[in-house]
């Protein structure tokens, strides 16, 4: 490196880092042995220990762990922006020949944006809704030292947008946040992050709030641009196969220390450390992947969760549930006029045979809940019927509904808002047969006892609060409840959406040893097909309210008759990667 | 949009084979241990929303000052006898307006009472109105508030009308218009009449906390195991609605004693039978300049009963507001 690029650069637009001899052998970023810690009312905890991490110009690197394992944090660091009582504590951080620990507040301001560009998590909530997308591109700008006049200032917002991948960009720069979907936020923080030519681009969890999809079509389009600009990306995500897909180097972080780093497709190929090892099993879009590659091996998938009897040998079973012709209208706020209704299911015909799971899969505005919902029986049907075991639900009468609830039960997503926060794990498991007067009090502790075991959570959970319990522990103490009164049927919204990846494998895990031991059906509703490939046995793919593609699992996966359903698949982060069978199995 | 279909990530730049100095394979020891996936804490002692926050409040010095202050003011109101020899009416028309003495430590007023035991004996009316008014209040606003926010529609359009239409008349000017007409002036009609003026705030603050409640997935989870609507409210909603309504309670409770206070010292609050700061205070205005401490006493056990509730009302807020609640 031996142009210094001017802190200034006014309007020059077009970047001089692309162009200029850059020195690739000297690292643009050096983390030497970061130590961070957070002072709390227990005390001080150290979020991050000893981290090691170095970017090449231009290269792209990825940290990877779940929540809590300080990959954040770590990024947090490097421009200065640790939440509340965060400290550097220790080690440095060397950017561009610098060193950022202990910098004065106005310099690391003056590095930040300019140097260092961030694309925050959450779309939805970092940009301010009161103002218009071009404004606050444009302070960006001016923040880091823009100089133009008004109509310049203008002019560059549009050429920044346009360059996110948005059309029309000067008529989308007068629009307001809420006017865009979270993608096209998500392209403007993009844009607002890469306005000032930095030379790093810190994204965290870019693309984690959005549809796969268009999750696809944002990093593809973010990749494009920092080559063509010569800037190095620091991605910090949960997903090994999208960091995998979309880093050459790899950090690997857990509980606040770099367990392993090095290439990318080393790591997934060759894992030295036991909990990389585990990831690496775990991780949904690689074993997904894996078990496409036994099967044309002709191995048998050893790995595979889902270990149903051979279909050819086992009797055909009865539908539990069958869907016919549902129909969900809504009508929005306004007046009772048709412009203003709203199909959110369109037509869906679905089975579900006993003992089996189906997967409803779509992108959010699919339906998939919508039609869930009904087959729960909290929602209405405006045509078409919900029949279960033979019976049309839509005509129970309140004696009859409240019998066939008994039957059917619900788990869902956010494992935060499932559990009523005042009731205690027993109270929680408790209240299903409470409500059913199932047993005295007696023989409902040995129910809730026994449910716990079943869920593996020790007895001792039950004087518990949820606040005390982590996300996946919520979700299986949801599964006891929902156990509670022996359904026949479970739907799952979600269930393990919200999860980290070892603990989403541990739950998907519990749910097919208990399908397997209760003989129960489930509903599967899910946007990740990589986890149905793992559970589910029927898949039907959902877009718009209307199923547009069903059938047998693997014959979607391998076989996907439309385009919509090969482009959800190609989609799936690491499905593009070649990871041969060597990978360790779980 | 098949065209994303064969891109494949990462084709334009060749990676480089041989990894840059700094970036070779690297792997911990596992000297720490992984510890099994997601076990459960079994150690720690379990703790319930109500626990932490109490232990949250306990914490706090303002919490045992407030709660001191409110302690003596309830002790005092019970059994006022017991912290004083005189009687609050049998007065020495003599011996009136004089200044602090061995047996009179705050002095007499214009009767020739004891200021120090009227201040005593003035607590209860005080705590008496104060609580009732609270206890109705609370009673009314909340069944309004959760009728409006849970069942919402048209529940909810004619409740809500209704108590914007409460809301907009000012407390203190209702209560007089009402209490000058009123024939039987006791703890209980004043009360009343506060509380029937007084509920809006609670409705308000109970409708937006149910409205946000009920649309909680566990309120999804009870309605599909077949509970009814009612029960549910009861049960999920209203519990987990409590803490704003207990917060705003607390600050009221002084409020409420304040307005109690004006009613008195208009003359048209409690009767001058019964003995009450509002009503001393009002009596001991002709006197403000010449002996200022018939009016100083029971102006400020007024002003201290009114700020111990409020500094509960603020630790109650810190102790359960969720954003400070752990995890």
């Amino acid at each position: 490196m031996t142009a210094q690029i001017p802190l200034t650069r006014g309007t020059d637009t077009q970047s001089s880092a692309a162009t200029d001899p850059v020195d690739m052998t000297k690292p643009l970023l050096e983390v030497k042995g970061l130590e961070v810690s957070f002072t709390t009312g227990a005390g001080v905890v150290q979020a991050v220990r000893g981290a090691d991490l170095v970017v090449y110009p231009g290269q792209s690197v990825a940290i990877v762990g779940e929540s809590g394992s300080g990959k954040s944090t770590t990024a947090h660091a490097i421009i200065n922006l640790l939440p509340g009582t965060g400290k550097v504590t220790g080690g440095s951080i060397r950017f561009d020949g610098r060193e950022l620990v202990g910098l004065p507040r106005k310099e690391v301001e003056a590095l930040r944006g300019r140097e260092i560009g961030l694309v925050p998590q959450d779309p939805m909530s970092n940009l301010n809704p009161v103002w218009r997308i071009g404004t606050q591109v444009g302070e960006a700008l001016t923040a880091n030292g823009f100089e133009g006049s008004r109509a310049e200032r203008r002019a560059r917002v549009a050429q920044l947008l346009a360059e996110a991948g948005l059309k029309d960009p000067e008529r989308r720069a007068g629009q307001y946040p809420h006017e865009f979907s979270g993608g096209m936020r998500q392209r403007s923080l993009i844009a607002m992050g890469l306005a000032a030519r930095p030379k790093l681009l810190i994204a965290d969890e870019p693309t984690s709030a959005l549809d796969v999809t268009v999750q696809r079509q944002i990093l593809d389009h973010l990749e494009m641009l920092t080559q063509d600009l010569g800037t190095a990306v620091l991605f910090i995500t949960h997903d090994l196969g999208l960091a995998a897909e979309r880093a050459e180097h790899l950090v690997v972080m857990f509980k606040g220390r770099v367990v392993e780093s090095g290439p990318a497709r080393q790591i997934l190929a060759d894992p030295q450390h036991p909990y990389t090892q585990r990831l690496v099993a775990s991780a949904p879009s690689l074993a997904s992947r894996r078990i496409q590659v036994g099967h044309e091996l002709g191995a048998e998938p050893q790995d595979l969760l889902a270990q149903h009897p051979d279909e050819a040998v086992a009797p055909p079973r009865a539908e539990i549930v069958v869907a016919k012709n549902l129909t969900k209208v809504f009508h929005l706020r306004g007046g009772g006029r048709d412009a203003n209704e709203f199909k959110a299911v369109d037509d869906v015909s679905f089975t579900l045979s006993r003992g089996r799971t189906l997967a409803l899969v779509g992108e959010s505005g699919s339906g998939k809940s919508t039609a869930a919902n009904m087959v729960l029986g909290l929602l209405e049907p405006t045509s078409g019927a919900v029949e279960f075991d033979g019976v049309d639900i839509t005509g129970h009468s309140g004696k009859e509904a409240f019998r066939f609830r008994r039957r059917i039960q619900p788990v869902f997503q956010n494992p935060y808002g499932s559990l009523d926060p005042l009731f205690s794990i027993y109270r929680t498991i408790e209240e299903p047969l409470r409500v059913h007067r199932v047993g005295d009090a007696r023989s409902r502790e040995k129910r809730v006892r026994e449910l716990l075991d079943l869920v593996s959570l020790p007895a001792s959970t039950m004087r518990r609060f949820p606040n005390e319990l982590s996300g996946g522990q919520r979700q299986r103490i949801a599964i006891a409840r929902a156990l509670a009164l022996n359904p026949e049927v479970i739907v799952l919204d979600e269930a393990v959406s919200a999860l980290d990846v070892l603990v989403q494998a541990q739950v998907l895990t519990l749910l097919n040893d208990l399908q397997a031991e209760l003989g129960l059906s489930y509903l599967f509703i899910t946007h990740d097909l990589a986890v149905v490939r793992q559970i589910a046995d029927k898949v039907c793919v959902m877009q718009q309210g209307r199923i547009v593609e069903q059938g047998a699992t693997d014959q979607i996966f391998d076989s996907p008759t439309q385009d919509y359903t090969r482009e959800l698949l190609a989609a799936i982060p690491g499905a593009s990667l070649e990871i041969g069978p060597q990978v360790p199995a779980a | 949009m098949p065209e994303h279909i064969d891109t494949t990530a990462g084709t334009a730049t060749p990676r480089p084979r041989t990894p840059r100095p700094g970036q070779q394979h690297f792997a911990a020891s596992v000297d720490e241990g992984l510890g099994a996936v997601d076990a459960v804490d079994t150690t720690s002692a379990p703790a319930g929303f109500w626990r932490e926050a109490w232990r949250g409040m306990r914490r706090r010095p303002l919490f045992w000052v407030s709660t001191a202050i409110i302690l003596a003011v309830v002790v005092v109101a019970i059994a006022p006898q017991l912290f004083t020899p005189h009687q609050p009416r049998v007065c020495d028309l003599g011996n009136a307006l004089a200044s602090s003495s061995p047996s009179h430590i705050f002095g007499t007023d214009r009767q020739g009472c004891d200021v120090y035991t009227r201040m005593l004996f003035g607590a209860r009316a005080s705590v008496v109105v104060g609580v009732l008014t609270t206890t109705l209040v609370v009673i009314v606003g909340v069944l309004i508030g959760a009728a409006a926010g849970y069942y919402g529609g048209w529940w909810d359009t004619v409740l809500s009308r209704f108590t914007d239409i409460v809301f907009a008349i000012p407390l203190v000017l209702a209560a007089i218009v009402i209490m000058s007409l009123a024939s039987t002036r006791t703890a209980l009609t004043v009360a009343l009449v506060l509380a029937s003026f007084g509920w809006p705030n609670i409705a308000r603050i109970t409708r937006g906390t149910v409205m946000s409640v009920k649309h909680n997935e566990f309120v999804t989870a009870a309605r599909s195991l077949g509970m009814g609507r009612g029960a549910i409210l009861w049960r999920h909603v209203l519990p987990n609605a409590a803490a704003p309504i207990i917060v705003y309670a607390t600050v009221a409770l002084g409020t409420f004693i304040v307005a109690e206070a004006t009613l008195s010292f208009l003359g048209i609050g409690l009767p001058s039978s019964t003995v009450s700061w509002g009503g001393d205070i009002s009596q001991a205005r002709g006197a403000l300049r010449t002996d200022p401490q018939v009016l100083l006493y029971p102006s400020a056990a007024l002003g201290f009963t009114v700020l111990g509730f409020i500094l509960m009302g603020d630790v109650v807020r810190d102790a359960l507001d969720p954003k400070a609640r752990k995890r």
